[in-house]
């Protein structure tokens, strides 16, 4: 079925013509060394093509010949071709008809300027994004503010549901997290302390820093790498299947079926995973300790309630609501923002987690400075 | 068997026999049989449900069968492996009902895709035949820069076709090409289909409801009803055919208007 023999071009000059005699299949594999032989072609004169040996005829080929012919047209001379069966004939007509008019590009005009004018908007589109997160934020609490006054709204399924998934089924993942963080801590708090004969001091590193900081950054870390994806997607597909817009029409707001029940499971999920987090790194800091420095478990026990305060455990779970809601907004306004094509689906989910852990990590900061300044 | 009528002396290239399909226990076609002839425009009509994409996905080796042979130009399609597929995958084009073009590539390099399957060839010269293609299916120049997502409903099929003529197939499947047109464009994309499938001597297949499609440019029909081809033959013989679901559809309110549109503008042309 596949023709193996290339096309075979003879080529005669004279100085009143160029006469061409063409043999085999004329076929999209063999259009490059077809086309390379017209473009070599003297364009001074005319070109006589005979087609009487052709086997195959395709578009690519007519193409060629319509190049070519437009190229001799545009010096003045002619083709005039000669034993074209009636297939090829009208092929090469309807080609030689669509030829498309190609129009130049704009040009682009690059330089300085365009630079700071990409770095403007860029500004600007950051600007934007934080302004729409912020009305995001609104626009959850006046949702929110809207179902208490009307319980009758408030979907307890979906709020149930998405508990399930954004908590119950993170609880694995974020205790076994936790755990493994705690060994390290007590492992390397060791290996330091040790040095100063301080060993005991470890249960101080690991109960702050776990309480303070570690069990509820990183547990939020999980969750946005997990819940804002999910979000996004799920979000994302429906509006690029138009179902956000068909819940428009059907008088059902996305913001009071969709935002509310996601973003409220998360603020109320954080804090108990946090607290868990919370738990079982400490739990592991107190396996390590007990391994590799022999502080019992009850010494452990008395060492952290008599030596750390509670006010660590509360400046730990004061952030968790935040950082659910920053994690939930950015995961649903990601979402909003996929466009009607596979690729901006997947952009966004990608963006709503970097986004997501970038903001967490970042209201850490702030809360960190805070605390600092208020001595708490 | 359906009734088939004068095309003895042609060349085949499509045949399918006792073709069977089923999902769970959901059979949808049952003992099927159908030729097609090289060159001609056949319609698919059946009520929905009577698996017209199914077929036309059967064919294109997309859904395998539960039983029976498919030939399409002289490759059994069920039992080819991937190599030949691939060979004769350049023979055949399949237009989906939306176009299904790559939506993060533009509509040119929607159009490259499947020329770069084809050794040696020079990427200006593909860049210049996929814009030949874009203007052949009645797109302006600068459609090609375009993300499938910036074009209106008609103009991705009409990438979609583009994309499906890419490597000058001998065989065209379009699912459904003119739902969801204006009746303009709908028309427009008839004679397009029409035209090219003269010039380029094409065989289309293509499942359609659109009863002025079938009149204008169809050469065959074949009505799916029973789980099976019921009967082929042209719209005439349509007519005259007098199981109950092929008189409701041929002689319904819809088919009489296509028809006396048909009619008329036949008498406009004789004029």
């Amino acid at each position: 079925m596949t023709e193996t023999v290339p096309p075979y071009i003879e080529i005669t000059s004279t100085d009143a013509a160029v006469t061409m005699t063409l043999r085999g299949p004329m076929t999209l594999p063999y259009v490059t060394q077809i086309d390379a032989k017209f473009e070599a072609l003297p364009i001074d004169r005319t070109v006589r093509a005979d087609l009487s040996g052709v086997t195959r005829f395709d578009t690519s080929a007519a193409w060629a010949i319509a190049s070519l012919r437009a190229r001799l047209e545009t010096a003045g001379q002619h083709l005039e071709i000669s034993g074209a069966g009636s297939g090829p004939e009208s092929l090469l007509k309807s080609v030689s008809d669509a030829m498309p008019v190609i129009t130049p590009a704009p040009v682009v005009a690059g330089g300085v300027i365009e630079w700071v004018a990409d770095i403007g908007s860029a500004m600007a589109d950051a600007a934007t994004f934080v302004l729409e997160l912020i009305g995001y934020f609104g626009l959850f609490l006046s949702r929110l503010v809207r179902s208490i006054r009307h319980p009758k709204e408030f979907r307890l399924t979906a709020l149930v549901h998405h508990c399930q998934e954004v908590g119950f089924k993170a609880v694995p993942i974020v205790a076994l997290m936790a755990f493994l963080i705690g060994v390290v801590l007590a492992f390397q708090g060791s290996t330091q302390l040790k040095q100063f004969g301080a060993e005991v001091f470890v249960v101080d590193l690991i109960a702050v820093s776990i309480l303070r900081e570690l069990g509820i950054l990183l547990t939020s870390i999980i969750v946005a790498g997990r819940t804002a994806s999910a979000f996004t997607a799920a979000i994302g597909s429906m509006k690029m299947r138009e179902e956000i817009d068909a819940m428009r029409s059907l008088g059902l707001d996305p913001a009071t079926t969709l935002f509310v029940p996601r973003i409220l499971a998360l603020v109320l999920m954080l804090p108990i995973l946090g607290l868990i987090a919370n738990v079982m790194g400490l739990f592991g800091g107190a396996i390590m300790a007990w391994i590799d420095l022999g502080i019992s478990p009850a010494m452990f026990i008395t060492r952290l309630v008599n030596g750390t305060d509670v006010s660590h455990l509360a400046a730990g779970m004061i952030k968790a609501p935040v950082f659910a809601l920053i994690i939930g907004i950015v995961g649903c306004h990601a979402g909003m923002q996929v466009q009607s094509n596979a690729e901006s689906l997947g952009r966004m989910t990608s963006s709503s987690v970097v986004t997501a852990i970038f903001a967490v990590i970042m209201a850490d900061a702030v809360f960190s400075i805070f605390f600092a300044q208020i001595g708490f | 068997m359906a009734k088939d009528i004068h095309q003895a002396d042609r060349e085949v290239v499509i045949s399918i026999r006792g073709l069977r399909n089923q999902f769970g226990t959901q059979v949808v076609h049952d003992n099927l049989d159908l030729d097609i002839y090289r060159g001609e425009i056949v319609g698919i009509v059946g009520g929905s449900g009577t698996g017209k994409s199914v077929l036309l996905r059967t064919i294109a080796g997309l859904n395998r069968p539960a039983a029976g042979s498919v030939d399409v130009l002289g490759l059994d399609v069920l039992s080819a492996d991937q190599d030949d597929m691939g060979d004769t995958g350049a023979n055949w084009g399949v237009m989906f009902q939306d176009g299904a073009l790559f939506s993060s590539l533009t509509v040119r390099e929607n159009v490259e895709v499947p020329m770069r399957t084809v050794e040696g060839l020079d990427p200006k010269i593909r860049r210049a035949l996929a814009d030949l293609k874009i203007s052949m299916v009645g797109l302006p120049y600068f459609a090609g820069d375009k993300y499938p997502s910036e074009l209106s409903g008609g103009m991705r099929k009409r990438a979609g076709l583009a994309r499906a003529l890419a490597l000058d197939p001998q065989i065209v499947f379009l699912d459904e090409p003119t739902a969801g047109l204006d009746p303009i464009g709908a028309a427009d994309f008839d004679q397009l289909i029409l035209g090219l499938s003269r010039s380029l001597g094409l065989t289309v297949f293509l499942v359609t409801h659109d009863l002025d499609t079938l009149h204008a440019i169809c050469d065959r029909i074949a009505v799916l009803a029973e789980n099976r081809v019921l009967v082929t033959g042209t719209m005439q013989e349509m007519l005259k055919v007098d199981h109950p679901w092929v008189h409701d559809y041929f002689h319904g309110v819809r088919a009489r208007a296509a028809l006396d549109t048909k009619t008329a503008a036949d008498v406009a042309t004789k004029d």
